[in-house]
């Protein structure tokens, strides 16, 4: 993969935005918290930064929640859209480690995958959105350390699910000539 | 997939602004409202707002069932503020004027009333801004102004690819999805938490993929055009800056300006009533 910014990285950011943002209708509520749930999307734009790299992972993290939060919601948090940059850039820092594209995303990977996903939304959520929240918006501490904690939550267990399985499914056709297995 | 927000053509004055001014303009106003806790400067900036969102003649129709979406998140968001911080109010505005006590430790106050009122407000100012943004702007006359004050076109030109594409993401959504049911799987309420992830993936994966194969299909199309070979090009939605996009832009200025004055007049962002 080239590491300056080209074409193909110009036509990930769209595509991936137009996903990103088509997929925000698509949610699993979590529970009572307002404005939390599983959102396929995070596992999206996790595979996304982990195929082309920070640059692209955060630019879709960030005009994709953006778009989305202003065409379906009508306005835009901004608060928590950051946070969404600073994980796709951070999950895209080792996208060369995965080796997505090569077709060598095999177990060792998967478990760096999930580490520095993991991290990464660690300070995403429980760090960057609360303390946004509050300065932004003075918001009350208690409810908004709740909400990031929810969504640090919901936002691992989507990405380390779907995310892991979209890479490997990925990894497995780019890196082949042919995906054909034989069955049993 | 009625509900989301999309251009229509029409001709006002707003619409015939430049895209960026609209962009600026709405940067502007979101973080003016973000910042403000003054509630002289909301409630004017709400006003203005709604006359501002009149003038862009924009229907109902076109936005009702997201505004109606937006007041339950509202809503949703106030009670969750009452319920974890009752004493927030108190906590920002230093005094405590009791109006009736709940039950343990929730006693509406005042303050808190005022507080949360404050943050309606705050909400209630950038929506008829974003709405206006999103239905007055045409996405290709958008990236072309985009360039036009300096962002590269690569940034310009993502943007309207993502701007392009949602349509075309969301009806591959929508095929994928009739399929899988054709097919039997459930996707309602009625399914349990672990199928409905089960199937939720069974619609992404096909979906993911065929993007992974168009982001390659366009891309190779756009090299084999020489994209990228120059560091200019033209565009065909250009759109020059004229009189009134110098005027709205004088004008958000100083009023942000004005605002952020007198928010901070007193050396605090919230407007305080009860000294």
């Amino acid at each position: 993969m080239k590491s300056k910014f080209g074409i193909k990285e110009v036509v990930a950011i769209g595509i991936g935005t137009a996903l990103f943002v088509a997929l925000t209708e698509v949610q699993i509520p979590l529970g009572f918290i307002p404005n939390t749930a599983l959102q396929p999307r995070a596992a999206l734009m996790a595979f996304l930064a982990a195929v082309f790299g920070p640059v692209v992972g955060g630019i879709v993290g960030l005009l994709g929640h953006a778009l989305g939060d202003a065409l379906f919601y009508g306005s835009i948090w901004w608060s928590w859209v950051f946070p969404e940059m600073v994980a796709g850039a951070a999950i895209g820092i080792f996208a060369k480690k995965f080796a997505i594209k090569e077709g060598g995303f095999g177990a060792k990977e998967i478990v760096l995958f999930n580490i520095v996903q993991i991290i990464a939304n660690a300070v995403a959520w429980i760090a960057v959105a609360p303390i946004l929240d509050i300065v932004i918006y003075a918001e009350p501490a208690g409810k908004v350390f709740a909400q990031g904690a929810w969504a640090f939550l919901g936002n691992i267990i989507i990405i380390g699910i779907l995310g892991t399985l979209i890479a490997v499914g990925y990894s497995k056709i780019g890196g082949k000539s042919s995906s054909l297995s034989k069955e049993d | 997939m009625s509900r989301v927000l999309s251009y229509e053509e029409k001709d006002t004055w707003i619409h015939r602004l430049s895209g960026v001014t609209k962009l600026i303009f709405f940067l502007l106003w979101s973080i003016t409202s973000m910042i403000s806790y003054d509630t002289r400067v909301l409630l004017v900036m709400l006003v203005l707002s709604l006359v501002i969102f009149a003038m862009s003649k924009t229907k109902w129709k076109q936005v009702g069932t997201v505004f109606k979406f937006i007041m339950l998140f509202l809503c949703i968001n106030l009670i969750a503020i009452f319920f974890f911080s009752p004493g927030q109010g108190t906590k920002i505005y230093g005094t405590e004027t009791p109006l009736w006590h709940l039950f343990g430790r929730y006693t509406v106050t005042k303050e808190q009333l005022f507080y949360e009122f404050n943050v309606m407000v705050k909400y209630l100012t950038v929506i008829p801004a974003v709405f206006m943004f999103i239905v007055t702007t045409n996405p290709s006359e958008f990236a072309a102004s985009m360039n036009k004050v300096g962002i590269h076109y690569n940034i310009g030109y993502a943007m309207a690819i993502a701007l392009r594409y949602i349509p075309d993401v969301q009806d591959d959504f929508a095929k994928i999805k009739h399929a899988q049911e054709a097919r039997g799987i459930e996707m309602s309420k009625k399914a349990p938490f672990a199928s409905r992830i089960r199937s939720m993936a069974s619609i992404i994966f096909p979906l993911v993929f065929s993007s992974m194969d168009r982001i390659d299909v366009v891309s190779n199309a756009m090299e084999l055009r020489g994209f990228g070979k120059h560091k200019k090009r033209t565009w065909y939605s250009e759109r020059p800056f004229k009189r009134n996009d110098y005027l709205t832009l004088v004008v958000v200025v100083l009023f942000t300006a004005a605002a952020f004055v007198i928010t901070f007049w007193d050396g605090s962002r919230f407007y305080n009533p009860f000294l």
